[in-house]
């Protein structure tokens, strides 16, 4: 078997990014199921660009003529799924601003208070 | 206490007339800074208002719920907002301010006696707001984006405004379905200077409004 260029480019990658993940569970910056699914997807990649065939086989299972197009109609979903995951973010990040600026300028109200009727 | 709330964001230009014309019918003016970078807060202050000031720009919607918490804070018990570009008559604050002994929120609504310069454009656009909110939100109010309204303390307390910006106008009418307030319009003036039109809805501010009022339609 042939190992050709991009192969060992993503070989490389895929451990790097590994060993990326591994430090930052070490240092407890993410927590241990998504460190766990970032290996799974990082080994998964290694395996799948190593035995490109692997796909081939679940593919035909779940009815889906080439390996190579399972891998981007899953990649395609996973990608909107974040997509969706970061937009819910953002958006109570917002909220959560708002909710700081307004609290710092009703300390602006502290002397005025007294006008209560 | 009637508390007036005006929203400014860089507004050094009209926002002291606005405090000025409006002192005289109610008990407090209030204007929430939404971080400007110009001299509204000084100018708004030198007139005779209360500040509160954003320390970064939030957002109309934001603003609102600012002022709203804030005229509550100091005792408001009937609130009016009003918009800091001078496009609202203050002498027409008392319609509110008797409106509220009987209902809990009180729109102001430019399309009912059509008074005031609205150009046809604007006319339009309006419709087609209004039409968006019935069907987004099942009220059919005159003039859905008519900032001049009044709050009782019942409803200021209530109101939950989560958007950040110009949607708010909408979330509002929303927010009134939902906790079934009762609610009432009343006939206001449409003044349109250049300067209020320079600084108003754009074409393109209105289409992006619809969009996020529709997403927001699907979050909720």
């Amino acid at each position: 078997m042939s190992i050709s260029a991009i192969q060992i480019l993503i070989l490389l990658f895929a451990l790097f990014a590994v060993t990326r993940v591994f430090i930052k569970f070490r240092s407890r910056s993410i927590p241990a199921t998504w460190a766990t699914l970032w290996v799974v997807v990082w080994v998964g990649s290694a395996v799948v660009s190593l035995l490109p065939q692997t796909t081939d086989l679940l593919a035909a299972r779940v009815g889906i003529g080439r390996g190579a197009d399972l891998l981007v109609y899953l990649s395609v979903m996973a990608l909107f799924y974040l997509v969706f995951r970061l937009v819910v973010r953002i958006e109570s990040m917002q909220q959560e601003t708002t909710k700081l600026v307004r609290a710092i300028s009703m300390r602006d109200l502290d002397g005025v208070e007294d006008v209560k009727k | 206490m009637i508390v007036a709330v005006i929203p400014a964001f860089n507004e050094e230009r009209e926002v002291g007339n606005v405090v000025k014309n409006t002192l005289p019918f109610v008990d407090r003016v209030l204007v929430v800074d939404d971080g400007s970078s110009d001299g509204t807060a000084s100018v708004a202050r030198a007139a005779g208002a209360v500040v509160v000031q954003h320390v970064i720009n939030r957002g109309l919607g934001a603003s609102l719920g600012t002022g709203i918490k804030s005229a509550r804070k100091i005792g408001g018990t009937k609130i009016i907002t009003l918009d800091a570009d001078g496009q609202h008559a203050a002498d027409e604050i008392p319609l509110f301010v008797e409106a509220l002994d009987s209902h809990e929120v009180v729109l102001g609504s430019r399309m009912i006696e059509m008074k005031g310069n609205m150009p046809a454009f604007r006319k339009v656009a309006q419709r087609v707001g209004n039409g968006l909110t019935y069907v987004m939100f099942g009220l059919m109010v005159s003039d859905s984006q008519s900032g001049f309204r009044g709050f009782s303390a019942k409803a200021a307390d209530a109101l939950e405004i989560k958007t950040d910006r110009m949607e708010v106008s909408s979330e509002i009418i929303s927010e009134i379905q939902k906790s079934g307030f009762s609610w009432t319009e009343v006939p206001i003036t449409a003044i349109y200077t250049e300067y209020s039109l320079s600084k108003g809805q754009s074409f393109t501010v209105g289409i992006k409004t619809a969009l996020k009022l529709f997403v927001h339609r699907i979050k909720s």
